[in-house]
């Protein structure tokens, strides 16, 4: 399951077209969608703009860092919570959607010194986030009633935080943003986050955090610490998956604790075992395909989606264990190669042979 | 003094408690390094059984403590043979794969008896400690765990199987190269988890809420338990139960069930910051 790292001059190319395509695929649902859909499919496109951005995060940890963040679901909440509560007490939603980022940050830095600090194992890392997950499910499940506040904000329990306000432009409370603009609010976050863990994975930081994936003892004998690297990609990965909280809770206008469920962090190792582990654009394809399956499934209630899920899953790590864009895309590479081999055989041929 | 009789029932209580949740998912573990995901449901699957095999009239202590262990054995095996054979060797994904039956197996029941609590009623009825009424069935718990861990330290320590079982964990090839086929061991020692996974549902079933997601609520105290406990299976289990237990059945005390599963998490995360090996990776290192 592991990918390839080094990239010889020719696979460097495509990478950067695969990156160029995909970011204007990107673009061009940003500006496409709202002229062609109706409010309802745009609705819907913005909970998958969220879960793709939740599926970008698990990639990036698992696929890039190799750190097997089980309970990424865990972030994605206290994302989502952190943005209600605060948003809920200041109005203007600027800070809260820093805060939306930060909460997890701070809590993925302390949780992460332990657990890389401590130097366990890949599966306890596991095991321990699942765990941590669960237990945030429990303790904010068990919030009910007023004397659980937190300023002006009621964390309301099993049954969540209804009516929390929707974006709004910096310094305009009041004046929240309507479907088109969340939209363009969640589908830009979107693109830029994708840019931005591009850049992060191509500087140095990046290709280190794929060195100590690749061998850590290796990483660690050049004289990079890689406790150090593991806990800072861990905390940017708690960074974006508490982004996707925030645009989560605007999507619904309602956050309840299902969010830290066992189910949601189960959905986004789905998304990228499905897409592709050690791509960006696996996890993103990977939400929207799971997530169309999901609601489809559920409206015509042939299939309990758990089972469903739970088939995919097994089904995937027993048969396609590397996902669908790598497979698609060395379907794809050789195609064009073999055409472009047959017009001109000379230097790609020899690239393929490498 | 009646009060403090009465924490230290509980706490006894929650420590077999603990052991009776955490065994199977060690015996998995500790003898085949696969960290079981599906554990909680087959804790389901278990509790399921005795509330079906209860509602047909079986005697309810053949209903509690024999068929759960001897149906979710035989759906360990099955899944052994059909899912986790494939994947050995490779953690990972066994982690995965356990994670997708664990889905699958919440859906299935879902699907077949629906998302509804049911239960069965405690067999056996009260006792005073002084001036407090506690439960018989805790000790009914508390005789099954120890039970459950004497007739596994029993099976490892003094029979011919369990000599192979431990001589495979130890060395594979070498059993293989003396003739044992270590495949026919994986199976048996996944099935055994499976059993014991069984045995804890049947048992917790008349105490908690039988529904599809019943597994939830005790996963993560299991996985805590284990990674407390460490590469010694039967003594790593007791002592991070004992420990954990301890911990949990305090605050629960003084705060609430729910602070309880924050505190023994909190500890989990502070031992294994000192200890990453869990308590028997670095004392009682060659018990078993």
């Amino acid at each position: 399951m592991t990918p390839t790292v080094f990239r010889p001059s020719g696979a460097g190319l495509r990478s950067a077209a695969g990156f160029l395509a995909t970011l204007a695929l990107g673009l061009a649902l940003l500006f496409g969608a709202p002229h062609t859909l109706d409010t309802f499919g745009l609705v819907q496109c913005t909970g998958f703009a969220a879960l793709a951005m939740f599926g970008l995060s698990q990639g990036f940890v698992w696929g890039f860092a190799g750190v097997m963040s089980f309970g990424q679901a865990a972030f994605l909440g206290l994302g989502g919570y952190a943005y209600a509560v605060a948003v809920l007490n200041l109005g203007d939603s600027t800070l809260p959607v820093l805060c939306a980022i930060a909460v997890p940050m701070l809590f993925a830095a302390l949780l992460g010194y332990f657990m890389f600090y401590g130097r366990i194992s890949d599966a306890y890392i596991g095991v321990i986030t699942l765990t941590v997950s669960v237990i945030l499910f429990q303790l904010v499940n068990a919030t009910s009633g007023s004397q659980y506040r937190i300023g002006a904000a009621e964390l309301g329990g099993f049954n969540g935080i209804p009516a929390i306000p929707a974006l709004n432009l910096p310094g305009h409370p009041g004046e929240p943003l309507d479907t088109d603009g969340i939209w363009y609010a969640a589908m830009g976050a979107l693109i830029l986050v994708y840019v931005v863990l591009r850049a992060v994975l191509a500087s140095r930081f990046g290709r280190v955090v794929v060195a100590i994936r690749e061998n850590e003892t290796r990483a660690q004998l050049i004289g990079y610490d890689p406790r150090l690297y593991k806990l800072l990609a861990f905390t940017i990965a708690a960074g974006v998956a508490g982004l996707a909280g925030c645009l989560y809770a605007n999507w619904g206008g309602f956050i309840s604790p299902t969010v830290f469920g066992l189910p949601m962090s189960a959905q986004v190792i789905i998304y990228v075992l499905v897409g592709g582990l050690g791509t960006l654009v696996g996890p993103m394809l990977g939400a929207v395909l799971i997530q169309a399956l999901i609601i489809t499934a559920g409206s015509q209630s042939v299939l309990d989606s758990n089972l469903g899920l739970g088939l995919v899953l097994v089904g995937f790590v027993l048969l396609v264990p590397q996902g669908l864009v790598p497979v698609l895309r060395g379907l794809s590479w050789r195609l064009i190669e073999r055409r472009a081999g047959k017009a001109a055989p000379g230097p790609l041929a020899t690239e393929t042979a490498r | 003094m009646d009060l403090a009789g009465l924490l230290a029932f509980n706490v006894l209580t929650g420590i077999a408690t603990l052991v009776l949740i955490t065994l199977g998912l060690g015996v998995i573990y500790g003898m085949m390094r696969i960290i079981n995901l599906a554990h909680g449901e087959f804790m389901m699957l278990g509790a399921y059984t005795a509330v079906m095999a209860s509602g047909a009239g079986v005697n309810i202590w053949i209903a509690m403590l024999v068929l759960p262990p001897l149906v979710v054995g035989v759906i360990g095996l099955v899944l052994e043979r059909t899912v986790i054979r494939f994947l050995y060797g490779r953690m990972m994904d066994t982690m995965l794969a356990t994670w997708g039956v664990s889905l699958g197996l919440i859906g299935l029941v879902t699907t077949l008896y629906g998302n509804v609590v049911r239960g069965v009623s405690t067999p056996v009825g009260s006792f005073d400690i002084g001036r407090y009424g506690a439960s018989l069935y805790s000790l009914v718990i508390m005789a099954t765990a120890l039970g459950a861990l004497a007739a596994m330290f029993g099976l490892l320590r003094f029979t011919k199987f369990g000599l192979i079982l431990r001589a495979t964990m130890q060395n594979p090839r070498m059993a293989a190269a003396l003739g044992v086929q270590p495949n026919r061991i994986y199976m048996a020692t996944f099935a055994l988890g499976a059993a014991l996974a069984g045995l804890a549902g049947g048992i917790l079933a008349p105490i908690s809420g039988v529904s599809p997601a019943m597994g939830a609520a005790y996963v993560a105290r299991a996985f805590i338990t284990v990674l407390g406990g460490g590469p010694a299976i039967i003594t790593g289990t007791g002592l991070a139960s004992g420990l954990f237990g301890t911990i949990n059945e305090l605050v629960s005390f003084k705060t609430t069930p729910v602070i309880g599963d924050v505190a023994l998490l909190a500890a989990a995360i502070l031992l294994i910051r000192l200890l990453p090996q869990g308590i028997t990776g670095r004392y009682l290192r060659r018990s078993l």
